[in-house]
């Protein structure tokens, strides 16, 4: 009787993410010809070759523009990561006004996430909100909209929250008692965090990178708004060939290769949490998200 | 199980009751800030039709939209180009022009365009230029006495980071292919990659690509110049009066937006009395004053103020017009097009 209550969840995935997954692979692989559908590996050579039909255009400008989308999506995670790890490991600790500070940080979210990123452009615009504090104070102004760093603060500031709840999550359900028998032991505090804490929290870290670094390298929206456009991403990219250019089958064959590349980064970060655990050096996989 | 399945048909059941009972309505898909929404209370009351309004950003997003079964309408608002590439897509259908006795309000030098040439199935709307929309304080500043009259501002040094391009394919190889004195329509890859490696030296001058957002930057005073259209650059100028607009001397994109119904519209008869609605003076006057971009209709140009006739971003001259040259669609082309964009935009 219980398995009831299952068949809706497998009815709504394999609807909206089996169906759908299956439905760009077939795009990917198919083109359609004067005399009907045929499979073709055309639009994964077009992604990787070099010039465009022999004609006079540029090396590989694809894959220079997936280099730079995951050379941007890298250097959020880390910026988000840097960030976050402290503010959740505050977050844990401050017993007395947890549940408050932790509202403060979710309050934002109730806003639209289109809204929070065009409030950043009046905040980086060159009269904006930023230069006009800056030059009150007698500093220099600083012309950051539509450039590199501009798009990394949109990601970190819309993503921060996804790297900061797993590991929170993580340090305030950790057993106090382990930390303790590690101070009876004689670990002082830096040893205690490096050697317990920090070990035992991988598995929000893992789920905090892993959740950062998927939107991150898919944005298209980020990289419009504050990049001004000229900070095309791979994002950018399967958008304009669904939305402006029509070419689906193009399109769906550059999803591919950005969720193949995504399944191999999250590998390498899964990587990390494999560590011996028994004598025996087997490897003991932690949970994460998924 | 078996209740499940009940419950599931119960819902499917009161979903296509609420459905059925609404009344007549027509869907209408136009462009964003390109209507003056509050028309459509006194189209309901003198018709009791409903107008269920939706917004594309693009000719090709709309396309997509259109064939991708991304919804159905009954009146869609698409440019020059992309109208004679749904007449060759047979995504249109004929208009019964009995139905719309205001098309007389309509100015005749608006019909039977190269888009639609036997005048089957659109209905001018609005028109324009494509131009540069400059802040005559800060051009003085930057370049002390000079006349914005050509495109080669665009690419003068002395405006780096000064500078707003369109982010539209397009648009955006306008003043390029103009200034090389090409046409606007060329399928020859050797003036399409001349007029890229021209955008890409152009490059470390622009400040962004932008969409809409430009009439509120220039507003701003965020840059010097801007690629804009017409009619943006009137709703500019009306919020910062530093603000000029000129169609440089080489060469400009004219555009045309109409009315159309696509094949598969589900109201017609209900679509056709609002493209009326739509062209009687007073609406389009009332349209005309809220979008700030051109109107087509001949009765209303004459209730407009002097100011705003006279003013070159709202009525181009026949010199300019004489200059100007339409978009046609590009067919099989367009492909090498989008790849010399993604060059242009990739680069840096």
């Amino acid at each position: 009787m219980k398995r009831i209550f299952v068949y809706p969840y497998i009815l709504w995935m394999s609807v909206f993410i089996v169906a759908p997954l299956l439905i760009v692979l077939w795009f990917s692989v198919t083109a359609t010809a004067p005399d009907g559908t045929v499979f073709t590996f055309y639009h994964f050579t077009r992604f990787f070759a070099p010039a465009f039909e022999g004609q006079p255009f540029f090396q590989r400008i694809y894959i220079a523009v997936m280099t730079r989308s995951i050379r941007l999506a890298v250097v959020s995670t880390i910026v988000c990561f840097v960030l976050g790890y402290p503010l959740a490991y505050a977050l844990a600790k401050f017993y007395s006004h947890r549940s408050f500070l932790l509202f403060l940080f979710m309050v934002p979210l109730w806003m639209n996430f289109l809204l929070r990123t065009y409030a950043w452009l009046t905040i980086l615009e060159q009269n904006g909100v930023l230069n006009a504090v800056l030059s009150f104070l007698g500093l220099p102004t600083v012309d950051l909209l539509f450039t590199d760093t501009a798009v990394v603060i949109g990601m970190v500031y819309n993503f921060l929250p996804f790297m900061v709840l797993p590991i929170y999550t993580v340090l305030r359900d950790m057993d106090n008692s382990i930390i303790e028998a590690a101070q009876d032991l004689g670990a002082n505090r830096v040893q205690v965090f490096l050697r317990v804490v920090f070990p035992m929290s991988m598995s929000g870290v893992i789920s905090g990178l892993t959740m950062v670094f998927m939107p991150a390298v898919t944005t298209f929206v980020i990289s419009n708004l504050l990049g001004g456009g000229q900070f095309i991403l791979i994002g950018n990219l399967i958008e304009r060939q669904f939305i402006h250019v029509g070419d689906w089958h193009f399109g769906s064959a550059m999803a591919i290769i950005l969720i193949v590349i995504i399944l191999f980064m999250m590998g390498l970060i899964k990587l990390i949490d494999r560590q011996p655990k028994e004598p025996d050096g087997a490897t003991v996989e932690r949970g994460t998200l998924y | 199980m078996k209740k499940f399945i009940l419950g599931v048909a119960l819902l499917v059941t009161l979903a296509i009751s609420f459905t059925g009972c609404r009344g007549e309505e027509i869907r209408v898909f136009n462009w964003g800030n390109y209507m003056d929404e509050s028309i459509f209370a006194e189209f309901r009351a003198q018709t009791g039709i409903r107008v269920r309004y939706s917004n594309f950003g693009s000719n090709e997003e709309m396309h997509t939209r259109v064939t991708g079964g991304g919804g159905a309408f009954d009146l869609i608002f698409p440019s020059d180009y992309m109208i004679e590439r749904m007449i060759r897509e047979e995504l249109l259908l004929p208009i019964n022009f009995d139905n719309i006795p205001n098309i007389r309000y309509i100015d005749e030098r608006f019909f039977y365009l190269p888009f639609d040439p036997e005048n089957r199935y659109s209905v001018p709307y609005k028109w324009g230029t494509l131009g540069i929309l400059y802040n005559a304080v800060m051009v003085r500043e930057i370049a002390g006495d000079i006349v914005v009259d050509s495109w080669d501002i665009l690419w003068d040094e002395r405006f780096a980071g000064n500078i707003f391009m369109y982010d539209s394919m397009r648009d955006s190889f306008t003043p390029p292919l103009k200034r090389l004195g090409y046409s606007l329509n060329t399928t020859d890859i050797d003036e399409l990659t001349a007029a890229r490696d021209m955008l890409i030296q152009q490059r470390p001058l622009v400040r962004a690509f932008l969409g809409d957002l430009v009439k509120d930057s220039m507003i701003g005073n965020e840059a010097a110049l801007a690629l804009v259209f017409s009619g943006c650059a009137r709703f500019s100028m009306g919020h910062n009066s530093d603000l000029n607009y000129v169609v440089p001397r080489e060469g400009s994109n004219i555009w045309f937006d109409s009315m159309v119904i696509p094949r598969g519209a589900r109201n017609q008869a209900g679509a056709e009395a609002f493209i009326n609605f739509l062209s009687s003076p007073e609406i389009a006057l009332r349209n005309t004053l809220y979008t700030g971009f051109t109107t087509t209709n001949w009765a209303t140009l004459e209730m407009l103020p002097d100011e705003i006739r006279n003013d070159p971003a709202f009525w181009p001259s026949d010199e300019v017009i004489g200059i100007s040259e339409a978009f046609i669609h590009l067919g099989e082309f367009t492909a090498v097009w989008d790849r010399a964009w993604v060059e242009v935009l990739a680069t840096r």
